[in-house]
């Protein structure tokens, strides 16, 4: 629903991939959940997370799915990005999951 | 009418005694239409309306509740939570029950999950549920409850608890729920004991009049007889009083009466002890001891389970210094297949640092998982029983080498600093030829081998005394190595917590010691009192 159109005339659609360990307390939950969708969304790049470097792929920008890959503390989460502000997106999630969500 | 005791577990600390309000799940009554187009209407106009509704409490809340109805609120915003119910209507289910079907399929999914976490956001979706089929009915979603009630009912949702007054009083005892909820961590902040999974509430059509709530222990009374409740209220007296005290005490830094100020640590022999512990008690943990890894029967522990271990204690701590001491095992722990047994004087045998170093595969491991768990907070490591600087050479070769190691395979990790236990005498005299990051007494070992007089043996035991000048004067002699040295030196044996040393060990120049959690409030009593 709120997905851009990942590749767009002239932009090549390689994605670029990334991941980080998910360091803050209880994992990918509740409010790390709407706050990583909320970074996500402000990207038009197609974001997308998961639990293993081959998928399966969820989509960043919905919390509903977030929250359903359950991703526990410790865990590594893969990103894959496509698209025009795909680097900036990429850096901007795995800053704040290095973050640990801004959590204590 | 027999009182009933029920056990269950404690969600939120504290003791509470009142009427009992038995919550049921409310029947609205609805006309549906046969229209799956006014239907699918109905159900956006019901969203709309509890979103726009959640909106409006989310500007009048305070922070941590406004966050768990933020969630509420971006989850209902996704149309991934709301297709399935949009696809039932299609087919011809009413709205109500479509509504219900989709979110009881997501609510399932939630149950299911083996994080005990994310079982416990299953009562999130009930809430967004019940908010969304409140607004299709058109009734109150909330049905007030009196302040000062002891809630009974199966699960609880947020906006239930957000919608009582909790200033009065009460308490919640639950058939379900868990400790992780959002309604735990609000009860926690709000100070209203709660204790779930108390199994089936049922009353045999008699609902229960009052409910004494024990949210220490995890247990119920429903009913109680008059001589529970008067036990009950003056175990309610007590603990008020205690309260009064200890808040006063233990959550406020240590100061001594001159204006030093006074770190005070926790010593801690497994996670266990951190539970329900409140990490603004003190200052960081002074002491983790390893050997309860290395007791179960099942043979040694290995690097992940190690790595979980230190992990949750340096989340526990929220940033603040964790100190973990490598295996000590040897003397009086024995842990078979790993410690020399007998040994004609295990005291001074093999044990401490001298074991790991005889079994560096065991000690290896240790420091990887350990260099592992430093990415999640600040950590420490020392080493027991160091008598030689070689020693502690050795150890941060290892260390390096683990540590190099993980970091050439991509493993996220980080090399913590190296300090060493000062409890052989040699350290102590010539404590300032450690490399050592930083210096932590061990008062036990440190008494029994300068005075050469053990604890245990009763007619000995007076030699063992660590306010003798010879025991304070090993203490005095390391604090002055760590000033020369600019390294952080603190105590962390069973003297820290005996309050009538307090004074002499200040006196030494100590500005840290370590204690167990049980005495940190009287510790800081009588840091308050010392002058100097």
């Amino acid at each position: 629903m709120h997905d851009a159109h990942a590749s767009r005339a002239g932009e090549t659609s390689v994605p670029l991939t990334a991941s980080a360990v998910l360091v803050n307390k209880v994992g990918l939950h509740a409010r790390p959940s709407v706050k990583l969708t909320q970074c996500a969304k402000r990207f038009a790049a197609k974001i997308e997370l998961a639990l293993s470097g081959d998928g399966p792929w969820t989509d960043a920008k919905s919390p509903v799915k977030v929250m359903r890959v359950k991703a526990p503390q410790g865990a590594t989460l893969h990103f894959r990005v496509t698209g025009p502000d795909g680097e900036v997106a990429l850096a901007a999630v795995l800053a704040l999951v290095h973050d640990g969500f801004g959590e204590a | 009418m027999a009182e009933i005791q029920l056990i269950g577990r404690a969600a939120s600390p504290g003791l509470a005694f009142g009427p009992v309000a038995v919550l049921t799940a409310a029947v609205a009554g609805r006309m549906a239409s046969e229209d799956p187009e006014q239907e699918a209407a109905a159900l956006r106009s019901a969203i709309e309306g509890a979103r726009a509704e959640l909106a409006e409490q989310i500007k009048t809340i305070q922070s941590e509740a406004a966050d768990i109805l933020e969630f509420q609120a971006a989850m209902l915003e996704d149309d991934s939570l709301t297709d399935t119910a949009y696809e039932l209507i299609a087919i011809g289910i009413t709205a109500d029950h479509a509504w219900r079907r989709a979110l009881d399929l997501e609510i399932a999914g939630y149950r299911a999950a083996e994080d005990e976490y994310f079982r416990a956001r299953a009562v999130d979706i009930v809430d967004i549920r019940d908010r969304v089929l409140a607004h299709l009915g058109g009734v109150e979603a909330v049905a007030g409850i009196a302040g000062g009630s002891i809630v009974a009912a199966e699960d609880i949702t947020p906006s239930t608890f957000l919608a009582t007054d909790w200033s009065q009083g009460g308490a919640i005892a639950l058939a379900s729920g868990s400790p992780s909820s959002h309604v735990a961590m609000l009860a926690r902040a709000r100070g209203a004991p709660m204790v779930v999974g108390l199994g089936p509430l049922s009353w045999h059509g008699q609902p229960p009049v009052l409910a004494l709530v024990d949210g220490d222990a995890g247990r119920v009374i429903f009913d109680p007889e008059p001589e529970t409740i008067r036990l009950f209220e003056l175990r309610m007296a007590a603990a008020k009083a205690e309260r009064t005290v200890a808040e006063a005490t233990s959550l406020a830094p240590a100061f001594v009466a001159n204006g030093r100020r006074i770190t005070v640590l926790l010593n801690v022999a497994g996670p266990e002890d951190l539970a329900n512990l409140d990490p603004a008690i003190c200052d960081g943990i002074g002491l983790v001891r390893t050997e309860f890894l290395f007791e179960a029967a099942h043979g040694l522990p290995d690097e992940e389970t190690q790595y979980r271990v230190y992990r949750d204690i340096l989340v526990w701590a929220q940033d603040k210094p964790v100190t973990i001491r490598t295996l000590d095992a040897g003397g009086d722990k024995q842990v078979p297949g790993l410690t020399v047994e007998g040994e004609s004087n295990p005291f001074l045998g093999l044990r401490g640092i001298r074991l790991s170093l005889a079994r560096p595969e065991v000690f290896r491991m240790q420091l990887r998982a350990l260099c592992r768990a430093a990415v999640h907070g600040t950590l420490k490591v020392m080493l027991p029983m160091v008598a030689v600087p070689s020693e502690l050479d050795r150890a941060n070769e290892m260390l390096d080498a683990e540590f190099t190691a993980l970091q050439a395979k991509g493993v996220a990790c980080a090399r913590p600093p190296l300090g060493i236990m000062v409890e052989v005498p040699a350290a102590a005299l010539c404590a300032a030829d450690f490399g050592a990051a930083f210096y932590s007494i061990g008062s036990n070992d440190l008494t029994q081998y300068t005075m050469a007089a053990a604890r245990d043996i009763g007619a000995v035991a007076d030699l063992n005394d660590t306010s003798n000048p010879a025991v304070l004067a090993l203490i005095a002699a390391t604090v002055e190595a760590g000033l020369k040295r600019g390294v952080e030196v603190s105590l962390c044996g069973d003297a820290a917590a005996n309050t009538h040393l307090t004074a002499a060990l200040l006196a030494t120049g100590l500005t840290t010691l370590s204690v167990s959690p049980i005495a940190v409030a009287r510790l800081k009593a009588a840091i308050a009192k010392v002058s100097s």
